[in-house]
């Protein structure tokens, strides 16, 4: 512990951490924009400034450690000038658009302009006006408003590792742009988001879909539903300010009914029924692999529900497309079975049935609309909205979020277990394939602590178990004293590593589990801003909380999956299942220019 | 040379890009670094295509349109902007009747400006291609168009008359 003091307090702080951090652990406040914790420390754009006794120039504290003795001063008026010039500068060089901003209330700049009380930019505007991307379905560029503070370049080359956006030309021209292109769409983008989850300002967004789903609301001849994703329902009450892991399932539910939606359902129900399709044809490739010795089966066999690794497998690993299971993704398989099933059970056509997604992810804008997506015999499902846009959509209708009431989900589309709501969490979709595929093998539970397989949560990179299979039922007898070796991986750089690793025949595995985005769907490109590592843990300890609350915890156990089959598909990898929840993938190589 | 062999010419660490493109874009007919290029680089190298057009973009000796046989920098900088730069661009406008930034119809000419070629003793400069020339003025500057002119026409009819030898 060193001494220091900062704004005339006396302080004490650990050697080795920046005055940034000392400063907030002291509670004081320092302005920040290129800073992005654990992402990137460029100390490039100078915001966070202060002054140190006996030094004689101003120091950038994010990347300034503190020292014994160290007299700091966050706000003196030379400090504040500072940061007052360069956020005239800036605004030089930056539209006047808050009004129709996506970013409008939400935007790091204008935060800073308001807190440093910016009345008049001394500085002549020389803002040129660069012309709108929207040539992708999920991320729309305006380039215009960038500041070029490359936190959306350190993340989709560093911790994504698609390499799609880097800056461009020199000085006043310098511009981030996609691939070497003018368009996203002509570049390889997986459509992630995490470059729209990070941007301080308005220049990387999702597209917005607001509008269209107003309009089939207000279409007396659509019956309109939605569904929302397990990751939704830890995060969208942070849009309303709420602590990062509070659990408004019931809140969000009745802000879905008094929108105007005709059914409000669970993505949950979908990921039940992901698992058991996935965890049967998980075993299903294992038997033929042991007891058949077909040598053509590939294992291992990686999960298929994150879109985003689903493109950059087809782009990058097209040679692992035996590999992937060939589920489609929850988000799919509900509109599959939502405009069949369902339709039938309510009596509609399927051309007059909606549905809306509500999703943490923007690559499920992309994936919607993938030409395959469509075997109810239309668009399985209409139309995707982030967790933001859901926010956002809830405060154009006036609803007070905070103060409703909670209510239930609606039957039968809206049942589910646990095991789909830590879909949501990296390692989730693997202990919930786990919790299934065992007891089917077995007819025993998981046998761990509140089925938890532990070493496959939190936020390292890259987690493996390993799972001793002992007194098998008959049928699965191939199995017995296998031990079954599982991986998973979240962000799309630690995927790389691993698929690396298994091509060079370091390790192997079983079952991989890909997320797409650091901390899986809870940190999705869609998620409200700033998802850090803290917010991160709290939302998937939220989950975790929201999983053990249960009746049911175990996909299997879901009644009104039992009642599907019934009805409906039959068995797991039955015919009408192939038809309706399973997909192929494609080699998109050749794209890549 | 194929982009491997440039490569392999250069070795493939990423510190030796500069060099390779340099090797890329001399020889392309036209002078310039095309699209099918970098996409093959960035396979060669594994580097993303982003990171190699982020780099190249940053430096004013690369193109990505392409340019003339011959590329005119004229100097820009504050000496020979004082000795008269102004009239040398004026001039080579006026002979080949193409702007800064433009190509001559028969692909030989492409005018640029650039910042100081560290000769400014001889002010007003420019470069063509690797040549450097000095002290110039309207008339020096026709002469040496001229003879470029003459000698590609020299080539041209080279050419042709080899071409029709083979029939
Ligand atoms: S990015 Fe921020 S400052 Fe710029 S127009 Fe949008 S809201 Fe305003
Ligand atoms: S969406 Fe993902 S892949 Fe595309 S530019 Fe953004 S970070 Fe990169
Ligand atoms: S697009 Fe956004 S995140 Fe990327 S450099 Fe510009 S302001 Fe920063
Ligand atoms: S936040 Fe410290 S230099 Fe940008």
């Amino acid at each position: 512990m060193i001494n220091i003091t900062m704004n005339n307090m006396k302080i004490e702080s650990e050697e080795g951490t920046t005055i940034l951090d000392a400063a907030k652990k002291a509670r004081i406040k320092i302005p920040t924009l290129c800073y992005l914790k654990n992402v990137q420390e460029p100390g490039s754009c100078r915001m966070c400034v202060v002054e140190i006794e006996g030094v004689r120039t101003l120091q950038p504290s994010c990347i300034t450690h503190v020292s014994e003795g160290m007299k700091i001063y966050t706000n003196t008026k030379e400090v504040r000038d500072a940061r007052k010039i360069i956020l005239e500068l800036l605004l030089s060089d930056h539209p006047w658009e808050c009004n129709t901003c996506d970013r409008n209330q939400d935007c790091e700049l204008q935060k800073l302009a308001e807190e440093y009380g910016i009345k008049e930019v001394r500085f002549k505007s020389i803002n040129e006006e660069l012309p709108l991307d929207e040539s992708t379905p999920g991320i729309v560029r305006d380039p215009s408003k960038c500041i070029l503070c490359r936190r959306c370049v350190t993340v989709c080359q560093e911790i994504q590792e698609v390499g799609t956006l880097s800056p461009r030309a020199r000085g006043f021209d310098t511009i981030i742009a996609p691939g070497q292109a003018d368009l996203l769409s002509e570049a390889v983008c997986v459509q992630c988001g995490q470059c729209a989850a990070v941007c301080p300002v308005g220049a990387i967004i999702e597209k917005d879909d607001i509008d269209k789903v107003w309009e089939a609301i207000d279409n007396p001849d659509k019956f309109v539903i939605v569904q929302t994703a397990p990751a939704i329902r830890a995060a969208l009450g942070e849009c309303f300010d709420l602590e990062p892991g509070t659990l408004v399932k019931g809140r969000m539910t009745t802000a879905l009914r008094m929108l105007g939606f005709d059914g409000v359902f669970d993505t949950n129900f979908a990921a039940d029924l992901t698992i058991l399709e996935e965890g049967t044809e998980l075993l299903t490739r294992l038997k033929k692999a042991i007891v058949d010795e077909d040598k053509s089966v590939a294992l291992p066999m990686f999960t298929s529900c994150s879109p985003g690794w689903i493109n950059y497998m087809e782009h990058f690993y097209p040679e692992l497309i035996p590999n992937v299971s060939t589920c489609k993704s929850p988000q799919q398989m509900f509109g599959a079975v939502a405009k069949t099933y369902f339709a039938e059970k309510v009596g509609k056509k399927k051309e007059d049935i909606v549905v809306v997604s509500i999703m943490p992810c923007t690559a499920k804008k992309f994936e919607c609309n993938r030409e395959e997506m469509t075997d109810s015999g239309v668009k399985d499902v209409d139309y995707v909205l982030t967790t933001r846009e859901l926010g956002k959509f809830i405060k154009q209708a006036g609803i007070d979020f905070v103060n409703i009431p909670d209510e239930e989900m609606d039957a039968p589309l809206g049942i589910s277990t646990g095991a789909a709501d830590i879909f949501a969490n990296t390692g989730g979709v693997m202990e919930a394939a786990l919790r299934t595929a065992y007891e089917i093998v077995t007819g025993r539970e998981l046998p761990f602590d509140k089925l938890h397989v532990v070493p496959i949560q939190g936020l390292d990179g890259v987690k493996e178990a390993s799972l001793k299979i002992e007194g098998t039922k008959e049928e699965w007898e191939f199995l017995e004293g296998v031990t079954v070796n599982v991986a998973v991986a979240h962000g799309l750089g630690n995927a790389k590593k691993i698929i690396e690793e298994i091509k060079f025949g370091k390790k192997h595995y079983h079952f991989i589990e890909i997320m797409t985005c650091p901390g899986g769907c809870i940190g999705g490109g869609g998620q409200p801003r700033m998802t850090t590592d803290e917010i991160r843990k709290a939302r998937i300890q939220a989950i975790y909380k929201e999983d053990e609350g249960r009746e049911y915890r175990k996909s299997h156990d879901n009644p009104a999956l039992k009642v599907l089959y019934e009805e409906f598909l039959g068995k797991p990898l039955g015919e009408r299942s192939h038809h309706l929840l399973h997909t192929k993938y494609f080699n998109k190589k050749d794209e890549n220019v | 040379m194929t982009i491997k062999e440039i490569v392999d010419k250069y070795g493939s660490k990423r510190e030796n890009l500069l060099q390779i493109l340099h090797g890329i874009q001399n020889q392309n007919p036209r002078n310039y670094i095309n699209k099918e290029s970098i996409s093959a680089l960035s396979k060669e190298m594994n580097i993303p295509v982003s990171q190699i057009k982020g780099t190249a973009s940053f430096y004013s000796m690369f193109s990505f349109i392409p340019r003339g046989k011959y590329v005119i920098r004229v100097c820009e900088s504050p000496p020979c902007h004082l000795l008269g730069a102004e009239s040398i661009f004026k001039a080579i406008e006026y002979k080949l009747g193409i702007m800064i930034g433009e190509t001559t119809k028969d692909g030989l000419f492409t005018l640029e400006g650039t910042s100081c070629l560290g000769i400014c003793g001889v002010a007003p400069a420019m470069m063509i291609n690797e040549d450097v020339h000095g002290n110039l003025n309207e008339e020096k500057i026709f002469q040496i168009l001229d003879q470029i002119q003459e000698q590609e026409k020299e080539r041209i009819q080279l050419c042709r008359e080899e071409a029709l030898t083979r029939f």
